[in-house]
Protein backbone atom coordinates (compact mmCIF):
# COMPACT_ATOMS: atom_id res chain seq x y z
CA UNK A 1 0.00 0.00 0.00
CA UNK A 2 3.21 2.65 0.71
CA UNK A 3 6.09 2.66 -0.88
CA UNK A 4 8.44 2.37 2.07
CA UNK A 5 11.79 4.49 0.93
CA UNK A 6 13.33 5.96 4.20
CA UNK A 7 13.20 3.40 7.50
CA UNK A 8 10.90 3.92 9.99
CA UNK A 9 13.41 2.53 12.85
CA UNK A 10 17.25 2.95 12.48
CA UNK A 11 19.59 -0.07 13.40
CA UNK A 12 20.21 1.02 17.13
CA UNK A 13 16.76 0.90 17.54
CA UNK A 14 15.77 4.76 17.03
CA UNK A 15 12.93 6.31 15.91
CA UNK A 16 11.97 8.76 13.59
CA UNK A 17 11.18 11.06 16.29
CA UNK A 18 14.15 9.83 18.47
CA UNK A 19 12.22 7.72 20.71
CA UNK A 20 13.08 4.05 21.63
CA UNK A 21 10.47 1.42 20.98
CA UNK A 22 8.85 1.63 24.20
CA UNK A 23 9.28 4.60 25.09
CA UNK A 24 6.21 7.11 25.19
CA UNK A 25 5.86 10.71 24.04
CA UNK A 26 6.43 13.51 25.84
CA UNK A 27 2.53 14.01 27.69
CA UNK A 28 0.97 17.29 29.47
CA UNK A 29 -2.25 16.56 31.24
CA UNK A 30 -4.40 19.26 33.09
CA UNK A 31 -8.01 19.37 34.91
CA UNK A 32 -10.03 21.66 35.25
CA UNK A 33 -9.64 23.67 32.30
CA UNK A 34 -13.30 24.96 31.12
CA UNK A 35 -15.44 27.07 33.64
CA UNK A 36 -18.60 26.11 31.76
CA UNK A 37 -18.41 22.35 31.40
CA UNK A 38 -19.03 20.39 34.98
CA UNK A 39 -15.54 18.62 34.18
CA UNK A 40 -12.97 19.18 31.59
CA UNK A 41 -9.30 18.09 30.70
CA UNK A 42 -6.24 19.14 28.37
CA UNK A 43 -4.14 16.61 27.07
CA UNK A 44 -1.08 17.37 24.76
CA UNK A 45 0.30 13.71 23.62
CA UNK A 46 3.28 14.46 21.67
CA UNK A 47 2.12 17.28 19.18
CA UNK A 48 -1.92 15.99 20.13
CA UNK A 49 -4.08 18.34 21.38
CA UNK A 50 -7.25 18.08 22.58
CA UNK A 51 -10.04 19.26 24.78
CA UNK A 52 -12.44 17.45 26.66
CA UNK A 53 -15.86 18.31 28.04
CA UNK A 54 -17.99 16.57 30.32
CA UNK A 55 -21.64 17.53 31.43
CA UNK A 56 -23.76 15.65 33.88
CA UNK A 57 -25.30 13.68 34.86
CA UNK A 58 -28.25 15.92 33.59
CA UNK A 59 -31.30 15.32 32.21
CA UNK A 60 -31.08 13.92 28.53
CA UNK A 61 -32.21 16.01 25.75
CA UNK A 62 -34.18 14.73 23.54
CA UNK A 63 -36.00 13.26 26.59
CA UNK A 64 -37.08 9.90 24.95
CA UNK A 65 -33.05 8.75 24.44
CA UNK A 66 -33.45 8.27 28.62
CA UNK A 67 -33.33 4.37 29.90
CA UNK A 68 -36.01 4.09 32.71
CA UNK A 69 -33.22 1.48 34.33
CA UNK A 70 -29.47 3.26 33.56
CA UNK A 71 -27.46 6.78 32.94
CA UNK A 72 -26.97 7.24 29.51
CA UNK A 73 -23.12 8.19 28.40
CA UNK A 74 -22.74 10.15 24.99
CA UNK A 75 -19.83 10.83 23.31
CA UNK A 76 -19.09 13.17 20.55
CA UNK A 77 -15.17 12.44 19.08
CA UNK A 78 -15.06 15.86 16.96
CA UNK A 79 -11.70 17.28 14.64
CA UNK A 80 -11.13 20.65 14.52
CA UNK A 81 -10.95 21.40 10.04
CA UNK A 82 -7.25 23.10 10.98
CA UNK A 83 -6.18 19.92 13.35
CA UNK A 84 -4.76 18.56 10.18
CA UNK A 85 -2.47 19.25 7.08
CA UNK A 86 -5.29 19.45 4.83
CA UNK A 87 -8.35 21.33 6.26
CA UNK A 88 -11.33 18.67 7.72
CA UNK A 89 -14.27 19.77 6.85
CA UNK A 90 -16.16 20.33 10.33
CA UNK A 91 -19.20 17.92 9.17
CA UNK A 92 -18.62 14.84 10.98
CA UNK A 93 -17.14 12.66 9.18
CA UNK A 94 -17.91 8.67 9.18
CA UNK A 95 -14.56 8.24 11.03
CA UNK A 96 -15.56 10.37 13.48
CA UNK A 97 -18.79 8.75 14.03
CA UNK A 98 -17.23 5.45 14.56
CA UNK A 99 -14.70 6.67 16.73
CA UNK A 100 -17.16 8.67 19.19
CA UNK A 101 -18.74 5.24 19.44
CA UNK A 102 -15.78 3.81 20.56
CA UNK A 103 -14.62 6.18 22.91
CA UNK A 104 -17.84 5.99 24.00
CA UNK A 105 -17.68 2.13 24.31
CA UNK A 106 -13.99 2.53 26.19
CA UNK A 107 -15.69 4.70 28.92
CA UNK A 108 -18.93 3.14 29.96
CA UNK A 109 -17.74 0.20 32.00
CA UNK A 110 -15.83 2.60 34.20
CA UNK A 111 -19.40 4.14 35.63
CA UNK A 112 -22.03 3.33 37.00
CA UNK A 113 -24.46 3.59 34.85
CA UNK A 114 -27.43 1.58 36.54
CA UNK A 115 -27.23 4.21 39.79
CA UNK A 116 -28.19 7.77 37.62
CA UNK A 117 -31.51 6.20 35.98
CA UNK A 118 -33.34 8.60 33.62
CA UNK A 119 -29.99 10.58 33.62
CA UNK A 120 -27.44 11.58 30.92
CA UNK A 121 -23.52 12.38 30.71
CA UNK A 122 -22.57 14.05 27.77
CA UNK A 123 -18.42 14.40 26.56
CA UNK A 124 -17.10 16.14 24.35
CA UNK A 125 -13.92 15.73 22.78
CA UNK A 126 -12.01 18.23 20.13
CA UNK A 127 -9.02 17.48 18.72
CA UNK A 128 -7.21 20.88 18.18
CA UNK A 129 -4.51 18.91 16.83
CA UNK A 130 -4.13 15.27 15.74
CA UNK A 131 -0.53 13.78 15.57
CA UNK A 132 -1.50 10.08 15.26
CA UNK A 133 -2.93 7.87 18.23
CA UNK A 134 -5.31 10.58 18.42
CA UNK A 135 -8.97 8.09 19.59
CA UNK A 136 -6.50 6.85 22.60
CA UNK A 137 -5.36 10.51 24.01
CA UNK A 138 -9.34 11.25 23.49
CA UNK A 139 -10.37 8.26 26.27
CA UNK A 140 -7.02 9.02 28.49
CA UNK A 141 -8.40 13.10 28.42
CA UNK A 142 -12.11 12.15 28.27
CA UNK A 143 -11.91 9.83 31.15
CA UNK A 144 -10.35 12.75 33.21
CA UNK A 145 -12.95 14.99 32.33
CA UNK A 146 -15.49 13.06 33.61
CA UNK A 147 -13.66 12.45 37.00
CA UNK A 148 -13.60 16.00 37.12
CA UNK A 149 -17.20 16.17 36.65
CA UNK A 150 -17.60 14.42 40.21
CA UNK A 151 -18.96 11.33 38.26
CA UNK A 152 -18.17 8.25 40.45
CA UNK A 153 -15.67 5.54 38.43
CA UNK A 154 -14.66 2.21 38.83
CA UNK A 155 -11.76 3.35 37.89
CA UNK A 156 -9.72 5.93 35.74
CA UNK A 157 -9.75 4.97 31.93
CA UNK A 158 -6.60 5.51 29.96
CA UNK A 159 -5.59 4.65 26.65
CA UNK A 160 -2.59 4.00 24.16
CA UNK A 161 -1.47 2.11 20.84
CA UNK A 162 0.95 0.05 20.09
CA UNK A 163 2.15 -1.28 16.71
CA UNK A 164 4.29 -2.25 14.14
CA UNK A 165 6.66 -0.32 11.93
CA UNK A 166 9.61 -2.27 10.14
CA UNK A 167 8.87 -5.42 11.80
CA UNK A 168 9.64 -4.16 15.42
CA UNK A 169 6.13 -3.57 17.67
CA UNK A 170 6.70 -0.02 18.96
CA UNK A 171 4.86 2.11 21.90
CA UNK A 172 2.46 4.92 21.01
CA UNK A 173 3.00 5.49 17.22
CA UNK A 174 3.00 9.21 16.04
CA UNK A 175 1.50 10.51 12.87
CA UNK A 176 4.06 9.17 10.27
CA UNK A 177 4.01 5.52 11.76
CA UNK A 178 0.51 5.60 12.08
CA UNK A 179 0.71 5.99 7.97
CA UNK A 180 3.48 4.22 7.25
CA UNK A 181 3.70 1.36 9.65
CA UNK A 182 2.53 -1.87 9.26
CA UNK A 183 -0.15 -1.96 12.57
CA UNK A 184 -1.73 0.13 14.69
CA UNK A 185 -3.61 -1.33 17.93
CA UNK A 186 -5.35 1.50 19.93
CA UNK A 187 -6.17 -0.27 23.60
CA UNK A 188 -8.04 1.59 26.63
CA UNK A 189 -7.22 -0.30 29.98
CA UNK A 190 -8.49 0.30 33.62
CA UNK A 191 -5.25 -0.72 35.34
CA UNK A 192 -7.04 -1.45 38.68
CA UNK A 193 -9.83 -3.79 37.35
CA UNK A 194 -7.25 -5.09 34.48
CA UNK A 195 -9.69 -4.48 32.06
CA UNK A 196 -9.48 -4.05 28.25
CA UNK A 197 -12.22 -1.51 27.06
CA UNK A 198 -10.95 -0.88 23.54
CA UNK A 199 -9.13 -2.63 21.09
CA UNK A 200 -9.09 -2.14 17.74
CA UNK A 201 -6.11 -3.05 14.92
CA UNK A 202 -6.07 -2.50 11.62
CA UNK A 203 -2.77 -3.29 9.58
CA UNK A 204 -1.28 -7.23 9.78
CA UNK A 205 -0.10 -8.86 12.58
CA UNK A 206 0.28 -12.52 13.75
CA UNK A 207 -0.90 -13.61 17.06
CA UNK A 208 2.02 -13.51 18.80
CA UNK A 209 3.19 -10.13 17.65
CA UNK A 210 -0.43 -9.35 18.91
CA UNK A 211 0.18 -10.44 22.10
CA UNK A 212 3.18 -8.68 22.46
CA UNK A 213 1.42 -5.29 21.11
CA UNK A 214 -1.15 -5.44 23.89
CA UNK A 215 1.18 -6.08 26.61
CA UNK A 216 3.36 -2.99 25.58
CA UNK A 217 -0.05 -0.66 25.14
CA UNK A 218 -1.11 -1.86 28.95
CA UNK A 219 1.88 -0.90 29.49
CA UNK A 220 2.09 2.07 28.47
CA UNK A 221 -1.58 2.59 29.38
CA UNK A 222 -0.11 1.94 33.48
CA UNK A 223 2.74 5.24 32.90
CA UNK A 224 -0.29 7.38 31.56
CA UNK A 225 -2.42 6.05 34.37
CA UNK A 226 0.01 8.11 36.97
CA UNK A 227 0.17 11.12 35.11
CA UNK A 228 -3.94 11.20 35.00
CA UNK A 229 -4.08 10.57 38.77
CA UNK A 230 -1.27 13.51 39.36
CA UNK A 231 -3.06 15.67 37.39
CA UNK A 232 -6.23 15.19 39.29
CA UNK A 233 -4.57 15.77 42.02
CA UNK A 234 -2.88 18.96 40.94
CA UNK A 235 -6.54 20.37 40.09
CA UNK A 236 -6.71 20.00 44.19
CA UNK A 237 -3.98 20.88 45.33
CA UNK A 238 -4.16 24.01 43.82
CA UNK A 239 -7.20 24.45 45.12
CA UNK A 240 -5.93 24.05 48.64
CA UNK A 241 -3.42 26.50 48.06
CA UNK A 242 -5.57 29.23 47.31
CA UNK A 243 -7.79 28.43 49.98
CA UNK A 244 -4.80 28.74 52.54
CA UNK B 1 -28.62 -1.23 22.50
CA UNK B 2 -31.24 -1.38 24.21
CA UNK B 3 -33.32 -4.15 23.58
CA UNK B 4 -36.89 -6.02 23.88
CA UNK B 5 -35.65 -9.20 25.57
CA UNK B 6 -37.44 -9.47 29.22
CA UNK B 7 -34.86 -10.04 32.35
CA UNK B 8 -36.39 -13.86 32.50
CA UNK B 9 -34.77 -14.32 28.64
CA UNK B 10 -31.65 -12.53 29.93
CA UNK B 11 -31.82 -14.64 32.91
CA UNK B 12 -32.18 -17.96 31.33
CA UNK B 13 -29.57 -17.52 28.71
CA UNK B 14 -26.86 -16.63 31.51
CA UNK B 15 -28.02 -19.84 33.07
CA UNK B 16 -27.89 -22.06 30.71
CA UNK B 17 -24.58 -20.75 29.52
CA UNK B 18 -23.00 -21.44 32.85
CA UNK B 19 -23.56 -25.45 31.83
CA UNK B 20 -21.82 -24.89 28.65
CA UNK B 21 -25.30 -24.46 26.74
CA UNK B 22 -27.36 -21.89 24.47
CA UNK B 23 -30.88 -21.13 23.78
CA UNK B 24 -30.88 -22.02 20.40
CA UNK B 25 -28.81 -25.64 21.19
CA UNK B 26 -25.43 -24.98 19.71
CA UNK B 27 -22.10 -25.24 21.93
CA UNK B 28 -20.44 -22.25 22.98
CA UNK B 29 -17.68 -22.28 19.77
CA UNK B 30 -20.35 -23.33 16.98
CA UNK B 31 -21.50 -21.30 14.34
CA UNK B 32 -25.02 -20.92 12.78
CA UNK B 33 -25.50 -22.36 9.22
CA UNK B 34 -24.01 -20.77 6.36
CA UNK B 35 -25.30 -20.54 3.09
CA UNK B 36 -24.13 -18.44 0.21
CA UNK B 37 -25.65 -17.41 -3.15
CA UNK B 38 -23.36 -15.55 -5.51
CA UNK B 39 -24.36 -14.26 -8.50
CA UNK B 40 -28.16 -12.76 -7.16
CA UNK B 41 -28.15 -9.66 -9.00
CA UNK B 42 -27.74 -9.84 -12.63
CA UNK B 43 -27.46 -5.78 -12.82
CA UNK B 44 -24.59 -5.11 -10.28
CA UNK B 45 -21.22 -6.35 -11.28
CA UNK B 46 -21.12 -8.61 -8.46
CA UNK B 47 -23.54 -10.23 -6.12
CA UNK B 48 -24.08 -12.65 -2.93
CA UNK B 49 -26.62 -13.40 -0.46
CA UNK B 50 -25.31 -14.82 2.58
CA UNK B 51 -27.59 -16.51 5.31
CA UNK B 52 -25.60 -17.11 8.64
CA UNK B 53 -28.67 -18.94 10.56
CA UNK B 54 -31.68 -16.72 10.38
CA UNK B 55 -29.36 -12.93 9.53
CA UNK B 56 -29.58 -12.40 6.07
CA UNK B 57 -27.06 -10.06 4.16
CA UNK B 58 -27.62 -8.87 0.77
CA UNK B 59 -24.02 -7.47 -0.70
CA UNK B 60 -23.82 -5.64 -4.27
CA UNK B 61 -20.90 -4.91 -5.75
CA UNK B 62 -20.41 -2.08 -8.69
CA UNK B 63 -17.23 -0.66 -10.32
CA UNK B 64 -17.18 2.56 -11.70
CA UNK B 65 -14.51 4.95 -12.98
CA UNK B 66 -13.32 7.79 -10.99
CA UNK B 67 -10.43 9.63 -9.73
CA UNK B 68 -7.69 7.96 -7.81
CA UNK B 69 -7.01 9.73 -3.91
CA UNK B 70 -3.99 11.76 -4.19
CA UNK B 71 -1.75 10.19 -2.08
CA UNK B 72 -2.31 6.61 -3.83
CA UNK B 73 -2.16 7.83 -7.46
CA UNK B 74 -2.11 4.40 -8.86
CA UNK B 75 -3.99 2.42 -6.95
CA UNK B 76 -7.95 1.97 -7.29
CA UNK B 77 -10.23 2.74 -4.63
CA UNK B 78 -12.69 0.48 -2.45
CA UNK B 79 -15.64 1.93 -0.46
CA UNK B 80 -18.19 0.01 1.48
CA UNK B 81 -21.48 1.30 2.71
CA UNK B 82 -23.93 -0.74 4.71
CA UNK B 83 -27.25 -0.12 5.03
CA UNK B 84 -29.92 -1.19 8.03
CA UNK B 85 -32.87 -0.74 6.16
CA UNK B 86 -36.43 -0.81 7.71
CA UNK B 87 -37.50 -4.31 6.51
CA UNK B 88 -34.55 -5.98 8.36
CA UNK B 89 -35.36 -5.63 11.64
CA UNK B 90 -38.36 -3.64 14.06
CA UNK B 91 -35.64 -1.40 15.82
CA UNK B 92 -34.10 -0.29 12.18
CA UNK B 93 -35.75 2.92 11.17
CA UNK B 94 -35.57 4.64 7.99
CA UNK B 95 -32.76 7.40 7.60
CA UNK B 96 -29.00 8.38 7.17
CA UNK B 97 -26.53 5.78 8.71
CA UNK B 98 -26.24 5.65 12.12
CA UNK B 99 -23.15 4.69 14.39
CA UNK B 100 -24.23 1.28 14.01
CA UNK B 101 -23.99 0.59 10.24
CA UNK B 102 -21.26 3.39 10.36
CA UNK B 103 -19.31 0.62 12.42
CA UNK B 104 -20.57 -2.18 10.31
CA UNK B 105 -19.41 -0.55 6.97
CA UNK B 106 -16.13 -0.21 8.56
CA UNK B 107 -15.39 -3.06 10.26
CA UNK B 108 -15.84 -4.90 7.07
CA UNK B 109 -14.09 -2.18 5.06
CA UNK B 110 -11.14 -2.56 7.57
CA UNK B 111 -10.96 -6.63 7.08
CA UNK B 112 -10.93 -6.41 3.02
CA UNK B 113 -8.82 -3.51 2.88
CA UNK B 114 -6.10 -4.77 5.89
CA UNK B 115 -5.49 -7.49 4.54
CA UNK B 116 -5.19 -6.55 0.62
CA UNK B 117 -7.93 -8.69 -0.45
CA UNK B 118 -8.30 -6.81 -3.62
CA UNK B 119 -5.43 -6.19 -5.75
CA UNK B 120 -5.82 -2.39 -6.86
CA UNK B 121 -2.86 -1.79 -8.07
CA UNK B 122 -4.59 -3.64 -11.42
CA UNK B 123 -7.15 -1.15 -11.22
CA UNK B 124 -5.40 2.07 -12.49
CA UNK B 125 -6.22 3.27 -15.34
CA UNK B 126 -4.01 6.44 -15.79
CA UNK B 127 -2.13 7.13 -12.67
CA UNK B 128 -3.22 9.88 -10.81
CA UNK B 129 -6.17 10.95 -12.93
CA UNK B 130 -8.55 7.61 -13.47
CA UNK B 131 -8.91 4.36 -11.58
CA UNK B 132 -11.87 1.62 -11.15
CA UNK B 133 -13.54 2.42 -8.15
CA UNK B 134 -15.40 -0.54 -6.11
CA UNK B 135 -18.80 0.01 -4.24
CA UNK B 136 -19.07 -2.47 -1.87
CA UNK B 137 -22.84 -1.71 -0.84
CA UNK B 138 -24.25 -3.80 2.23
CA UNK B 139 -27.27 -4.57 2.83
CA UNK B 140 -28.79 -6.28 5.90
CA UNK B 141 -32.28 -7.77 4.87
CA UNK B 142 -32.89 -9.76 8.02
CA UNK B 143 -31.38 -9.11 11.51
CA UNK B 144 -30.84 -12.02 13.29
CA UNK B 145 -27.55 -11.37 15.14
CA UNK B 146 -23.98 -11.26 13.73
CA UNK B 147 -24.07 -8.86 11.55
CA UNK B 148 -20.65 -8.51 11.15
CA UNK B 149 -19.60 -11.68 10.07
CA UNK B 150 -22.43 -12.27 7.84
CA UNK B 151 -21.38 -8.79 6.29
CA UNK B 152 -17.87 -9.96 6.10
CA UNK B 153 -18.41 -12.83 4.36
CA UNK B 154 -21.25 -11.31 1.77
CA UNK B 155 -18.69 -8.92 0.84
CA UNK B 156 -16.01 -10.73 0.07
CA UNK B 157 -18.62 -13.53 -1.44
CA UNK B 158 -19.76 -10.72 -3.74
CA UNK B 159 -16.37 -9.46 -5.03
CA UNK B 160 -15.28 -12.84 -5.57
CA UNK B 161 -18.14 -12.80 -7.76
CA UNK B 162 -17.89 -9.29 -9.39
CA UNK B 163 -16.65 -9.29 -13.37
CA UNK B 164 -14.93 -6.22 -14.56
CA UNK B 165 -15.05 -5.30 -18.34
CA UNK B 166 -12.06 -6.31 -20.54
CA UNK B 167 -10.77 -2.79 -21.43
CA UNK B 168 -7.44 -0.80 -23.01
CA UNK B 169 -6.31 2.30 -22.46
CA UNK B 170 -5.58 4.33 -25.87
CA UNK B 171 -4.38 7.59 -25.15
CA UNK B 172 -5.78 8.60 -21.60
CA UNK B 173 -8.83 7.12 -23.13
CA UNK B 174 -10.53 3.76 -21.58
CA UNK B 175 -11.64 1.67 -24.45
CA UNK B 176 -14.31 -1.22 -23.58
CA UNK B 177 -13.94 -4.60 -25.07
CA UNK B 178 -15.93 -7.21 -25.61
CA UNK B 179 -16.20 -9.92 -22.53
CA UNK B 180 -15.16 -9.52 -18.55
CA UNK B 181 -12.78 -10.68 -16.46
CA UNK B 182 -12.79 -11.33 -12.65
CA UNK B 183 -11.63 -8.39 -10.10
CA UNK B 184 -8.21 -9.24 -9.40
CA UNK B 185 -7.69 -10.37 -5.65
CA UNK B 186 -4.76 -11.41 -3.65
CA UNK B 187 -6.10 -12.19 -0.47
CA UNK B 188 -9.50 -13.79 1.49
CA UNK B 189 -9.90 -12.02 5.04
CA UNK B 190 -12.58 -14.28 7.25
CA UNK B 191 -13.84 -12.75 10.00
CA UNK B 192 -14.75 -14.20 13.16
CA UNK B 193 -16.86 -12.61 16.00
CA UNK B 194 -17.27 -13.49 19.32
CA UNK B 195 -19.63 -12.41 22.20
CA UNK B 196 -19.00 -12.45 26.00
CA UNK B 197 -21.76 -12.96 28.56
CA UNK B 198 -21.07 -13.19 32.15
CA UNK B 199 -17.22 -13.82 31.32
CA UNK B 200 -18.10 -16.71 28.75
CA UNK B 201 -16.57 -16.09 25.15
CA UNK B 202 -19.21 -17.49 22.56
CA UNK B 203 -18.87 -17.61 19.17
CA UNK B 204 -21.68 -15.83 16.52
CA UNK B 205 -23.89 -14.62 18.88
CA UNK B 206 -27.08 -14.15 17.34
CA UNK B 207 -29.35 -11.35 18.49
CA UNK B 208 -31.46 -12.58 21.78
CA UNK B 209 -27.52 -12.98 22.88
CA UNK B 210 -26.36 -10.46 21.47
CA UNK B 211 -29.23 -7.90 23.73
CA UNK B 212 -28.16 -9.52 27.13
CA UNK B 213 -24.04 -9.60 25.88
CA UNK B 214 -21.59 -7.27 27.81
CA UNK B 215 -19.30 -6.60 24.90
CA UNK B 216 -18.15 -8.54 21.55
CA UNK B 217 -14.42 -8.72 19.77
CA UNK B 218 -14.31 -9.54 15.87
CA UNK B 219 -10.91 -10.85 14.85
CA UNK B 220 -10.41 -10.77 10.44
CA UNK B 221 -7.99 -12.65 9.26
CA UNK B 222 -6.17 -13.61 6.21
CA UNK B 223 -5.27 -16.99 4.44
CA UNK B 224 -1.78 -16.52 5.85
CA UNK B 225 -3.43 -17.23 8.74
CA UNK B 226 -1.72 -13.09 10.72
CA UNK B 227 -4.80 -11.08 11.98
CA UNK B 228 -5.39 -8.00 9.51
CA UNK B 229 -8.59 -6.38 11.59
CA UNK B 230 -9.57 -6.21 15.48
CA UNK B 231 -12.44 -4.06 16.61
CA UNK B 232 -14.08 -4.55 20.13
CA UNK B 233 -17.57 -3.29 20.73
CA UNK B 234 -19.95 -2.84 23.27
CA UNK B 235 -20.12 -1.49 26.79
CA UNK B 236 -18.02 -4.34 28.64
CA UNK B 237 -14.52 -4.96 28.67
CA UNK B 238 -12.43 -7.73 28.62
CA UNK B 239 -9.25 -9.14 30.74
CA UNK B 240 -6.17 -9.49 28.73
CA UNK B 241 -6.32 -13.63 29.17
CA UNK B 242 -9.64 -13.60 27.31
CA UNK B 243 -8.42 -11.83 24.29
CA UNK B 244 -5.85 -14.00 23.99
CA UNK B 245 -8.35 -16.39 24.42
CA UNK B 246 -10.89 -14.92 21.98
CA UNK B 247 -7.94 -14.61 19.51
CA UNK B 248 -7.38 -17.90 19.60
CA UNK B 249 -10.70 -19.48 19.47
CA UNK B 250 -11.13 -17.27 16.25
CA UNK B 251 -8.41 -18.01 14.50
CA UNK B 252 -9.24 -21.78 14.77
CA UNK B 253 -12.58 -20.96 13.44
CA UNK B 254 -11.48 -18.73 10.62
CA UNK B 255 -9.43 -21.87 9.72
CA UNK B 256 -12.38 -24.33 10.32
CA UNK B 257 -14.44 -22.19 8.12
CA UNK B 258 -11.46 -21.46 5.08
CA UNK B 259 -11.94 -24.59 4.84
CA UNK B 260 -15.52 -25.19 4.55
CA UNK B 261 -15.13 -22.26 2.19
CA UNK B 262 -12.39 -23.12 0.35
CA UNK B 263 -11.54 -19.45 0.09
Amino acid sequence: MNDKTDKLIDKKGIRGDGRKADELRSLKLQVGVLSNADGSAYIEHGKNKILAAAFGPREMHPKHLSQPDRMVLRCRYHMAPFSVPERKSPAPSRREVELSKVIKESLEPALFLELYPRTGVDVFVEVLQADGGTRCASITAAALAIADAGVPMRDLVVACAAGKIDDTIVLDLYDVEDKLGSADVPVAYMPNLNAVTLLQMDGVLSSSELEKAVNMAMDGCKNIYAMQKEALKTKYMVVKETEE
Amino acid sequence: MSSLITKVRAKQIEQLLENGKRLDERGLLDTRELKIEQGVIEKAEGSARVYLGKTEVLVGVKVETGEPFSDTPKEGVMTVNAELVPVASPRFEPGPPDENSIELARVVDRGIRESRAIDTGKLCIEEGKKVFIVFVDVYVLNHDGNLIDASAIAAMAALMNTKMPNYEVKDGELKIKQGYKPLPMRNHPITVTLGKINNKLLVDPWLEEESVMDSRITFATGEDGNICAIQKGGSGYFTPQQILEASKIALDKAVELRKKLKW
